[in-house]
């Protein structure tokens, strides 16, 4: 397997699906002559084209709603956002268009769009670029939300996404874009809806996505130490959620800690809390344990904002409450 | 900007004017003919809205009937269609299905949108009628992203784009605009200045009262079109959609027009914000009236063939009434239907 960073699996995906199908193109921000705001589109526009690699101005709307209009008719766009703080200015588009057309024409269009972009917070970057919206995406029924924390998720996952009827929102992370992993080399998809037990262990459940899932590997390797073994599931979709991966787990740890960088109030942490409570309610052991970004807008001071976030000791103490040691 | 001065004019120098711009006499008794259909159907569903077998919003688009006919009826079989709330007109007018209208505002499986999209979502996709949209100006990018397409395909389909003057004054409108110049999509923009964004007058909401002009921030090429008359609406926007087809090259109209009803059925056709004086003052320009007194005077048509035509409309509209009435609701089922592929 190649080791690549997460932007090239991402760059890697796309390429392979444009050199697959001619009706999937690129647009977005500075995704051409800029070759990506991070570097994940580096090498298309030479590779395929003005045509297929469009730099779009700064017009989240007027594009995510190209991008709508285009896939009703047969293309598949990917429209990659800058990040996700602005597709917010595009989200009518995205949850009155993008959602509901198949719905309301009672299934006569389809929406194959994938939009793309990081997402949460990087460094110091303070309140207007720092935040993660996927409870947001996730809340509205005919979008589906998808979180890769891998290299390898990144690439199996996004061509999934690309060949997927649905409207599908692609959320990565700038912090992630340069780390590492195994890639398989041989072409290879992820399916949507399944998630992924990334570390295993009978003490405890956590469950974590994106960015938050390094935090909370780090965290099961600190616990190791005290000979806490937990459980680390990876939903990688958000909608939709594999509810059965974290029932199951938490049916043999009896125990459950869900961290998300996101605020705590309404969040994809709630829901899945909410889930466990209805479907695992005799198993649990102690009470859900949840870690989240800090209920604030985000503080641009280093030492504020690393207060704001979820971190390895903020989850190591909550696995260490929900076990009562 | 008074549309009835303006028209007046136009009327008087040019009967029998269609001849010139390729439209013949029977093509001409057809617009007249689909204006009085909508009419029809829109006064009878305005009756059973208030028996209450139509719920919801339902915007009436009766005296605004020429806009769409004249703009639809220039258009090829291949070509799209986006619509905003105001849309049994232009669903009509592209000649979808009377009955599975009315079954849709009846909220029947067998409307055109199996009974969940309701007036304001309409969809007829084997026709490019690519629906009617409820969020004020938020559809006008989908137009462009259709029009996207026909030229990523190769193909020469040509996408219309209807809203009225309060859209105009949403970020996106403006968005769209930059993007069909900049990128030279075939796209028509149609603007149907109906006066009022639902109660507040054009003039209390822009600071442009030519709505058209707006597309000079972009460049883009724009006329204002009389939208009480029909055949200027063929011959205009077969102008632009002929352009559109064979360069690309967008443009940007605004018919200006009248609605006669209120802004939705639970609206007063008259009150705080326009007088009655205003509305009969405005009904003297009625489409359907002034273009059949053409037609007569020109002996296009004779009062007996408007008679016979206004029963088989007639008829047209009470079957749909009844196929509506006696078609079964959407199954239980269809409620989970079509969120996802």
């Amino acid at each position: 397997m190649a080791v690549i960073a997460f932007r090239e699996a991402l760059n890697q995906a796309m390429c392979e699906e444009m050199e697959r199908d001619p009706n999937v193109f690129l647009m977005g921000e500075e995704v051409g002559q800029y070759q990506g705001a991070y570097k994940v589109s580096q090498g298309m526009l030479q590779k395929f084209g003005e045509k297929r690699v469009i730099d779009t101005p700064i017009t989240e709307a007027g594009f995510a709603g190209l991008g709508i209009g285009a896939a009703m008719v047969g293309l598949r766009p990917i429209v990659e956002m800058m990040t996700w703080n602005f597709a917010i200015l595009a989200f009518d588009q995205l949850f009155n268009n993008a959602a509901k057309i198949r719905y309301m024409s009672a299934g006569q269009f389809k929406v194959p769009m994938v939009v793309r972009g990081p997402s949460g917070a990087a460094h110091a970057l303070a309140s207007q670029h720092s935040q993660a919206l996927e409870s947001i995406l996730a809340h509205v029924p005919g979008l589906i939300v998808v979180m890769p924390s891998t290299p390898a998720d990144g690439k199996g996952l996004l061509k999934s996404a690309i060949r997927d009827d649905n409207p599908v929102m692609f959320m990565e992370s700038e912090m992630m874009y340069g780390q590492k992993g195994e890639v398989p080399e041989e072409e290879y998809m992820i399916p949507i809806g399944v998630g992924d037990i990334k570390r295993k262990g009978d003490h405890v459940t956590i469950v974590a996505w994106s960015k938050m899932l390094h935090v909370s590997l780090a965290a099961a390797d600190e616990l190791m130490k005290e000979g806490i073994e937990a459980e680390v599931i990876d939903p990688r979709t958000i909608r939709p959620l594999d509810e059965d991966l974290i029932i199951n787990s938490i049916k043999k740890t009896n125990r459950c800690v869900i961290v998300e960088e996101a605020w705590p109030f309404a969040s994809v942490g709630s829901e899945i809390a909410s889930r466990i409570y209805a479907k695992a309610f005799d198993y649990l052991d102690a009470p859900v344990e949840r870690v989240n970004g800090a209920d604030i807008p985000m503080p641009y001071a280093h030492n504020l904002e690393m207060l704001a976030l979820p971190s390895v000791p903020k989850v190591v103490a909550a696995v260490k409450k929900v076990l009562y040691r | 900007m008074s549309t009835a001065t303006l028209k007046k004019e136009a009327r008087e120098v040019k009967a029998p004017r269609w001849k010139d711009i390729g439209l013949s006499n029977a093509k001409v008794i057809d617009l007249y003919r689909q204006m009085l259909l909508i009419r029809r159907f829109e006064e009878r569903a305005a009756q059973e809205y208030g028996k209450s077998k139509i719920g919801g919003f339902c915007h009436l688009y009766i005296g605004q009937e020429a806009v769409g006919v004249g703009a639809i009826a220039a258009l090829r079989e291949d070509d799209y269609i986006f619509s905003a709330y105001r849309d049994h007109g232009h669903a009509l007018a592209r000649g979808m299905d009377p009955k599975a209208i009315m079954a849709e505002l009846f909220g029947k499986y067998t409307g055109c949108s199996k009974g969940v999209g309701g007036s304001m979502h309409m969809f007829d996709a084997q026709r490019g009628f690519m629906g009617g949209y409820g969020i004020v100006g938020g559809h006008i990018p989908l137009a462009s992203g259709t029009a996207f397409a026909s030229k990523y395909l190769g193909k020469d389909s040509v996408t219309i784009c209807f809203f009225g003057e309060a859209a105009a004054n949403q970020g996106v409108f403006h968005e769209t605009l930059n993007l069909a110049a900049l990128w030279k999509l075939p796209v028509v923009f149609i603007c149907e200045n109906n006066r009022f964004g639902m109660g507040t007058a054009v003039e209390r909401s822009t600071a442009v009262w030519d709505i058209y002009q707006k597309a000079s921030a972009y460049n883009m090429t724009r006329q204002w079109v009389d939208g009480m008359d029909v055949v200027e609406m063929y011959r205009v926007v077969k102008e632009s959609i002929d352009r559109a087809r064979e360069t690309n090259e967008p443009t940007m109209l605004e018919a200006r027009t009248y609605r006669f009803r209120g802004h939705s059925m639970s609206d007063p056709i008259h009150g705080h914000y326009r007088t009655k004086e205003e509305v009969e003052e405005q009904k003297k320009s009625d489409p359907i009236l002034t273009f059949g007194h053409e037609l007569l005077t020109a002996n296009i048509l004779s009062q007996s063939v408007i008679d016979e035509m206004e029963l088989e409309i007639k008829k047209t509209v009470e079957e749909s009434v009844e196929f509506a009435e006696h078609s079964p609701e959407p199954p239980p089922d269809a409620l989970f239907e079509n969120v996802y592929v």
